[in-house]
């Protein structure tokens, strides 16, 4: 496999996406272990399925997919994010609604757009070996950005993930810092959507921190632990796909899922025994 | 008895509070004074919750006015250190004690301001003080549950607060524990006013100087005792609680007494 790395990083297209794996890894392993400790996987899940409406919109209106994407995967954010916050009785039929309504947009405007959509599986199942570089600049500056967002607000968002009723005692201004969180949420979406597609998002979102969640209990360890999880998944999954020919996105995935099954089943071990 | 007129910390007049078209508490009026230890009891449901929302600021009265501190409670509740039921907790949540007494800090360190020298000293008396500074590393979700109210205790402590506000502090604990920490809460009445609700009868008069009922309206006459007209408004049904094993101390057996 060392052999597989050193002879890919010859190749441009392995160089960038090793690049963006590395990138996608670290937003995944801090924002992710947000939303595992904060439970908000399911709302997640939620805003990206429902970037896949930006995508459609996007090729209907005929600009840059990424950018419709972002477009709806932050609206979603906060339109999820509110009605979770806000609406005390069926916030999970709410989101479930709004999540299918995205999706159904997304293919009824591409249905109305004429021609041959040559990338459109991409956006859904994700093409890591397709990264051009000028993305890679573009998720280089969000995670700056999500990085220096986290850094600054680091005590508010422990205060409000950990409990949200005392954070607003404490005069936190708890509705700001969660639609914050859930910015950040949709800003990760559209970089996963690259790497594994809008489909598989939610899993390498979830699993490098759900993981981490096993054998950690303290938060920032979790986000490195769950970062470099994020990197040996991409990585095993990105030399399967390559060696197997299978589909990058998916390969990922199973990796992925494979190693949380593992240590699920490890963790339950331990505890019984 | 006392020579110069209590402070009031707490004034409560003729509140109702509920939600969208429930009221739940109706025409509540309580004046708490500096040094006061009031333990407050009521069925579940009876309001007990909406009470402390009303307080904290979390909900809107729908009449009557609330003051802390002679504040508005947005402005007041800064002198409200707020003790949170333990049950309401994610034990999975990765976090050391040291941090959720540390969050008692935050009400002085707003956004940009990070934490201080000043904070720290304050999480180690406020933990010293509750007996767990050896557990400042330790995991939360890895203590007992009365170590964890304590955590609470300490993060109330932490903040500076003037008054503390108790939700079940004995709710899931055994009887033994639940008496330290009323032996705990005893020892900080010297230096704050403590307001704690519970369900749990044999939790009060024991260790608080002043005892009321709330179910829907409160009763309360800054009595150290309940009485039976008290119990009766309240529950409605006095006799069957006393067969169900109600400790004889809530009811006034020195009828001489200053209540």
């Amino acid at each position: 496999m060392i052999q597989f790395f050193v002879e890919a990083l010859q190749y441009d297209f392995m160089r960038n996406a090793l690049l963006a794996g590395i990138l996608v890894s670290i937003v995944c392993g801090v924002i992710g272990t947000y939303v595992v400790v904060k439970r908000i996987v399911f709302v997640s899940g939620g805003v990206a399925h429902t970037a896949y409406g930006g995508v459609g919109l996007a090729y209907f209106l005929g600009f840059n997919p990424t950018l419709g994407a972002i477009l709806f995967s932050l609206g979603a954010a906060f339109g999820m994010g509110w009605v979770h916050r806000k609406t005390r009785q069926r916030a999970d039929t709410i989101i479930g609604v709004m999540w299918a309504l995205g999706m159904a947009l997304g293919i009824i405007f591409l249905d109305l757009t004429p021609g041959y959509k040559a990338d459109l599986m991409s956006y859904l199942f994700g093409s890591i070996l397709a990264v051009p570089t000028g993305d890679l600049w573009l998720m280089l500056i969000m995670n700056v950005l999500i990085i220096t967002v986290v850094i600054l607000f680091y005590k508010e968002l422990l205060a409000v993930a950990f409990d949200e009723q005392y954070a607003l005692v404490e005069n936190v201004p708890v509705d700001w810092i969660y639609m914050l969180l859930m910015g950040m949420i949709g800003l990760s979406v559209v970089m996963l959507m690259r790497v594994v597609g809008l489909i598989m998002v939610i899993a390498l979102l979830t699993i490098p921190a759900a993981i981490s969640a096993m054998y950690l209990r303290d938060l920032k360890k979790m986000m490195v632990l769950a970062s470099v999880l994020g990197m040996v998944f991409t990585f095993v999954g990105l030399f399967l796909s390559y060696t197997l020919n299978l589909t990058s996105g998916a390969s990922i995935i199973l990796v992925a899922g494979a190693a949380y099954l593992a240590s699920l089943f490890v963790q339950t071990r331990k505890q019984s025994g | 008895m006392d020579v110069q007129p209590k402070k009031e910390v707490i004034t409560i007049k003729d509140l109702c509070a509920g939600y969208d078209n429930e009221p739940v508490l109706e025409h509540v009026n309580l004046t708490v004074y500096e040094h006061d230890f009031i333990g407050l009891i009521g069925p579940n449901g009876g309001g007990k919750t909406t009470l402390i929302k009303v307080l904290l600021g979390l909900i809107p009265p729908r009449c009557g006015e609330v003051r802390i501190m002679g504040l508005p409670v947005e402005k007041g509740r800064k002198y409200l250190g707020y003790v949170p039921q333990i049950l309401e907790f994610d034990r999975e949540f990765p976090i050391r004690v040291w941090d959720v007494v540390r969050m008692g800090r935050l009400r002085k360190r707003r956004i940009f301001h990070p934490y201080k020298q000043e904070d720290n000293d304050q999480v180690e008396e406020a933990l010293r003080a509750v007996d767990l500074l050896d557990e400042a590393q330790r995991p939360l979700g890895e203590l007992s549950g009365g170590m964890r109210q304590r955590v609470y205790i300490a993060r109330a402590l932490a903040s500076e607060a003037e008054i503390m506000l108790l939700d079940e502090p004995t709710s899931s604990v055994d009887p033994q524990i639940s008496t330290s920490i009323f032996e705990l809460l005893h020892s900080l009445n010297e230096k704050m006013t403590i307001l704690m609700i519970t369900h749990n009868m044999s939790a009060v008069s024991a260790y608080t100087k002043t005892v009321g009922c709330i179910n829907r309206t409160l009763h309360y006459h800054g009595g150290k005792e309940l009485t039976n007209e008290m119990l009766e408004a309240t529950y409605q049904c006095p006799v069957d609680l006393i067969a169900h094993g109600l400790p004889h101390r809530v009811f006034p057996s020195h009828p001489g007494d200053e209540a």
